[in-house]
């Protein structure tokens, strides 16, 4: 593999082998003192966020450093974008400096897979950490990875993806993973919240969160994203919570083996209910915890073999 | 299928070094080998472990566990080692999938390891277990078990207990088949 850009056409066994080295990492590192693989000795992988975000450039810039990799944090606010520098520029200026892999988040759909484009001369892996209301397929993975560690499998699950679809990454990428990997997916979200060409995505679509809740095997929640929304998609914060927050009553419709994930930052009280995000049945903190091995893994699977011409 | 005349080469260019009795055989005389050098069966006996490394010395370790437990009575514990992320050649061929690394109750410090493996040749994998070994503790002592040794070492290692030493050249490959894996035991040369 050389660039980790989107989960839309990953192969089942492609995501089943990162999924695999994710779960034997963290065996590997279970209930060591000194967590340091020197797997990527001497290799240069660079941060580049032209967005904000905390879990997923810590987990990156983790998972490198315990594989020993030379991990720099490139954020926009601290660097010659800020002096108005396009990203093409600023892609080449880190892989002539000597980056072997750039993992990326910017705000436009799209951007990762031209970076991938720019630097296919320089022979730098690319990793898309978001890109705009496109992908995020690292997030999806580790979703993926906390689903088989709770629920043993996924093939045949039932899994509800609940909120803002239409300006959710983190749904598209794993619509297409969880589709991938056998699961039967359905998004639930008021009709203003899902994007034009949804019926042809392989899910199936409700605007009714209580009548699905019954059926379900997991259920993942969507931060409702005020700063991609410049309109009005819902009367009112409080009204969306009615609707479709997950409270107390509404876990106690799931099945007991049901699981609640959350890709962060949650909003307490928006879309779920505070008692709901610290119950045990809540995932969200091991889907932090595996997002760590899950990142390892894909560096693993990046830079742990003989060069491809790409 | 008739049992192969050992020695023989057959059509397929394979030749049975040992056959699954000899395979069985070995094991035993490597348990009672390893029983008398570190004295486990003795009151003031070190605690022995008998790692594994994937993917055939993981059966192995747990062969040898059984007969070390037949012959002295003595539970040996034992566990695997993925030496994989820990490999000097990882960016010389395709991403190698990771086996699973499973330490026994109570871990590897203050005790004597035993790394077990099927083949050793250049002695790169039993450097890379080393360096594993040494980051899930500290070990009274490492000692070395394998099936079969082939020779061409490229670094100073040696095996403290060896099943067969076979001479072979470098563009040979000896493949131990287990049951485990291969639905039958033997060792052959390609």
């Amino acid at each position: 593999m050389k660039h980790l850009l989107s989960t839309e056409g990953l192969d089942r066994a492609t995501a089943t082998s990162i999924l695999d080295t994710a779960d034997n990492l963290k065996r590997a590192l279970l209930g060591r003192e000194v967590r340091k693989l020197p797997t990527l000795r001497g290799r240069t992988v660079i941060t580049l966020f032209y967005e904000n975000s905390t879990r997923t450039r810590v987990s990156f810039e983790i998972a490198g450093k315990w594989m020993s990799a030379d991990v720099i944090n490139v954020s926009a606010g601290g660097s010659s974008v800020s002096k108005g520098e396009s990203l093409r520029d600023t892609a080449l200026t880190l892989a002539a400096a000597g980056a072997d892999c750039v993992i990326v988040r910017h705000p436009a759909s799209g951007a990762a897979h031209r970076l991938a484009g720019w630097l296919a001369q320089a022979g730098t892996s690319v990793v898309n950490a978001g890109d705009g209301m496109h992908e995020h397929p690292t997030q999806a993975l580790l979703d993926a990875a906390t689903l088989r560690e709770r629920l043993g499998s996924i093939e045949g699950r039932r899994i509800a993806i609940v909120g803002d679809v239409l300006h959710s990454r983190v749904v598209r990428s794993n619509v297409h993973l969880l589709s991938a990997l056998g699961a039967d997916v359905v998004l639930v979200a008021p009709p203003t919240l899902l994007p034009v060409g949804v019926q042809n995505w392989p899910v199936t679509v409700s605007h009714e969160l209580d009548a699905e809740l019954p059926s379900l095997d997991a259920v993942m929640l969507l931060r409702v994203q005020a700063e991609r929304m410049h309109g009005g998609f819902f009367p009112s914060a409080r009204e969306y919570s009615i609707a479709y927050g997950l409270n107390e009553n509404r876990l106690g419709l799931m099945p007991e083996h049901a699981v609640v994930l959350h890709p962060g930052p949650m909003l307490r009280g928006m879309e779920i209910a505070s008692a709901v995000a610290d119950s045990p049945r809540a995932a969200i903190t091991d889907q932090v915890r595996n997002g760590v091995h899950l990142r390892m893994a894909v560096l693993y699977h990046l830079l742990a073999h003989e060069e491809e011409t790409s | 299928m008739a049992p192969r005349q050992r020695g023989a080469t057959d059509p397929a260019g394979e030749r049975e070094l040992l056959s699954a009795g000899d395979v069985a055989r070995t094991v035993a005389r490597m348990a009672h080998q390893i029983i008398e050098k570190t004295a486990l069966d003795a009151p003031s006996a070190p605690a022995v472990v008998l790692m594994g490394i994937p993917s055939r010395g993981a059966p192995l370790a747990r062969r040898l566990a059984l007969k070390i437990a037949e012959f002295s009575g003595v539970d040996v514990p034992t566990g695997t080692l993925d030496v994989t992320l820990y490999r000097d050649d990882l960016r010389r061929g395709p991403t190698r999938p990771l086996e699973t690394t499973s330490l026994p109750e109570g871990g590897i410090d203050d005790r004597l390891v035993v790394l077990v493996d099927d083949v050793l040749f250049s002695g790169r994998t039993i450097r890379a277990a080393l360096d594993a070994l040494r980051d899930h503790g500290r070990p009274r002592a490492v000692q070395l078990a394998v099936l079969v040794d082939r020779g061409h070492r490229e670094l100073p290692i040696r095996a403290d207990y060896v099943g067969k030493n076979v001479p072979t050249s470098r563009t040979e490959d000896v493949a131990v088949l287990l049951d485990e894996f291969d639905g039958r035991d033997g060792v052959v040369l390609k």
